[in-house]
């Protein structure tokens, strides 16, 4: 499959903070990738970093063949690749529908093709229709990441690039939103995906990298890692 | 009756801080900064109405316009090149910038426009209305200040809660960072904040020296640190808190010239706030926002 996102040998300073170093990875066309690690590994940097939100110190990220890492962030949206930021970070202000509108901000595509949109992701995440109307900051938690995704989804990106979707929801919940990436994955984005929950990404995703230190430590295929005692061992919980 | 008048001169005089206010807070829910050059913009506006309507002898709708234009200009123009630079820098180093634009407008008048005061004529040809068979008289400039200044507020509001590039501001305003990874280009909505605030600026210019028609370089400087005043007065960032803040400001300014002594009317302003922000920190209308770690 044709890669679609390259990230090579990027370094990253948050702060005086050498937060990434020298990492490469690469997401193909129509995967789930995910980057696991614990609090401080970087996974954050990397995706603020890909988004455009932090500058590289060094290296290069492509994506769909162009280099994207001189491109400012709201440029580089326009190009399909859109994030569900850590914490939501929804519009609490605005309503739950000027939000999903939000997204759809670089849109030409005409009235029509954005209304459809909007049918699509209150089909996809039903409870995000009942409170249309609500503002965004009165919305649970859960229903706070749906509209994030939801958000993020109405820029019809090709690819979605998503920060630890699952922190501080309910057990329940999560897997609620781990349904949703396997749905929006299967209907054609790609996902790079963070998480510190790593059993439950393991499980989503085809492919890994395991983050420690700004370093990536190890990679493969997401059944192997989930296997490998190490990661059992540190990730996993499990001896 | 006395009363009366006095009250709704202090709404008058309000309206116009109302107005003035608008860019206080508009710049500084979007780009979280005090642009203390705000009330020099006022000035600038107001001398181009003077040459263009008072000496110049043009319409002073057309007058108002070209002012707005260029104040638009202005207002973009020291944004780009004072304000933009310091984007990441410390919030202090933006203030001291802005205090130094604010000292550059004043000293540049008074080069190009020297200190002699101009007497202003006044842009309103609206006549007096009078009630209760002649015992109340309001001024024209009264009902006009009145009436821009809710034609203003009404349309404002209506822009920012139901317009794709309002929606932006309010986006930029919550959360730069996720404004941007929208789309929204950060800088062009700050231009928009600036435009906006100093076309509202040229038109409060007009108004304040059609009631109070005496111009000079330092005219700007007194109403806007009172209209900032009233800006956080009525909740700094909120637009009906503005409103709010610029009419309660006006009526008391008003009200202790009237009743209680000229001199000191300014110092009871200020006493007014300091006891509105003890009791409500956020101002009147004016939201917490919650810093986020």
């Amino acid at each position: 499959m044709a890669e679609m996102l390259s990230v090579k040998n990027i370094n990253v300073y948050y702060g005086s903070i050498h937060a990434i170093k020298n990492i490469t990875f690469h997401v193909d066309e129509g995967e789930i990738v995910t980057l696991i690690g614990a609090n401080g590994a970087g996974k954050t940097t990397t995706m603020h970093a890909i988004s455009g939100l932090l500058k590289l110190q060094s290296g290069e990220i492509d994506y769909c063949g162009q280099i994207i890492n001189k491109m400012p962030a709201h440029k580089i949206i326009r190009l399909g690749l859109a994030q569900v930021p850590e914490g939501r970070r929804v519009f609490s202000g605005l309503t739950v529908q000027d939000n999903l509108m939000m997204g759809a901000y670089t849109r030409k595509d005409g009235k029509d093709a954005v209304q459809n949109d909007l049918d699509m992701v209150y089909d996809l995440l039903p409870r995000l229709k009942e409170r249309r109307g609500q503002a965004a900051g009165t919305l649970s938690g859960g229903e706070q990441q749906m509209l994030a995704i939801g958000r993020a989804l109405m820029c019809k990106p090709k690819m979605l690039l998503m920060d630890e979707p699952s922190m501080g929801l309910s057990p329940l919940l999560v897997k609620e939103i781990f349904q949703i990436i396997r749905d929006v994955n299967r209907q054609g984005v790609t996902v790079l995906l963070v998480e510190q929950n790593a059993k439950m990404a393991l499980e989503v995703a085809n492919r890994a990298y395991v983050l420690e230190t700004g370093k990536i430590k190890m990679e493969g295929e997401a059944t192997e890692l989930a296997n490998n005692i190490e990661v059992r061992k540190a990730y996993l919980g499990i001896d | 009756m006395q009363f009366l008048s006095n009250l709704i001169g202090g709404v008058s005089l309000g309206s116009v801080y109302a107005l003035i206010a608008l860019g206080y807070t508009m710049v500084y829910g979007i780009a979280r900064m005090l642009n203390f050059a705000h009330g020099d913009v006022i000035m600038v506006g107001a001398y181009i109405v003077f040459f263009t309507f008072c000496s110049g002898g043009m319409h002073p709708l057309l007058a108002i316009l070209i002012a707005m234009a260029a104040c638009t200009l202005l207002g973009v123009t020291i944004e780009r090149v004072a304000y933009r630079p310091l984007r990441e820098a410390p919030s202090l180093a933006v203030l001291i910038t802005a205090i130094g634009v604010s000292y550059l407008l004043q000293n540049g008048a008074l080069l190009l426009w020297s200190a002699n005061p101009r007497a202003f004529t006044s842009v309103v040809s609206v006549s007096p209305i009078s009630l209760f068979g002649g015992q109340l008289t309001i001024p024209g400039n009264t009902v006009i200040n009145v009436a821009v200044c809710l034609v203003i507020m009404v349309g404002l509001t209506l822009f920012v809660n139901h317009t794709t590039p309002g929606h932006a501001m309010q986006a930029v305003s919550e959360d730069r960072g996720a404004a941007q990874l929208m789309g929204i280009n950060v800088n062009a909505t700050i231009s928009l904040t600036f435009a906006i605030g100093s076309a509202l600026a040229a038109v409060a210019g007009a108004l304040l020296c059609s009631s109070y028609p005496m111009l000079q370089p330092t005219t700007g400087a007194m109403p806007g640190i009172k209209a900032f005043t009233a800006a956080v007065f009525g909740g700094i960032g909120s637009i009906p808190g503005a409103l709010l803040g610029g009419i309660l400001l006006g009526v008391i300014e008003n009200l202790s010239k009237a009743y209680i002594s000229t001199q000191v009317s300014d110092a009871i302003v200020f006493l007014v706030l300091i006891v509105i922000l003890l009791i409500k920190p956020t101002g009147l209308l004016g939201k917490r926002r919650v810093v986020k770690v």
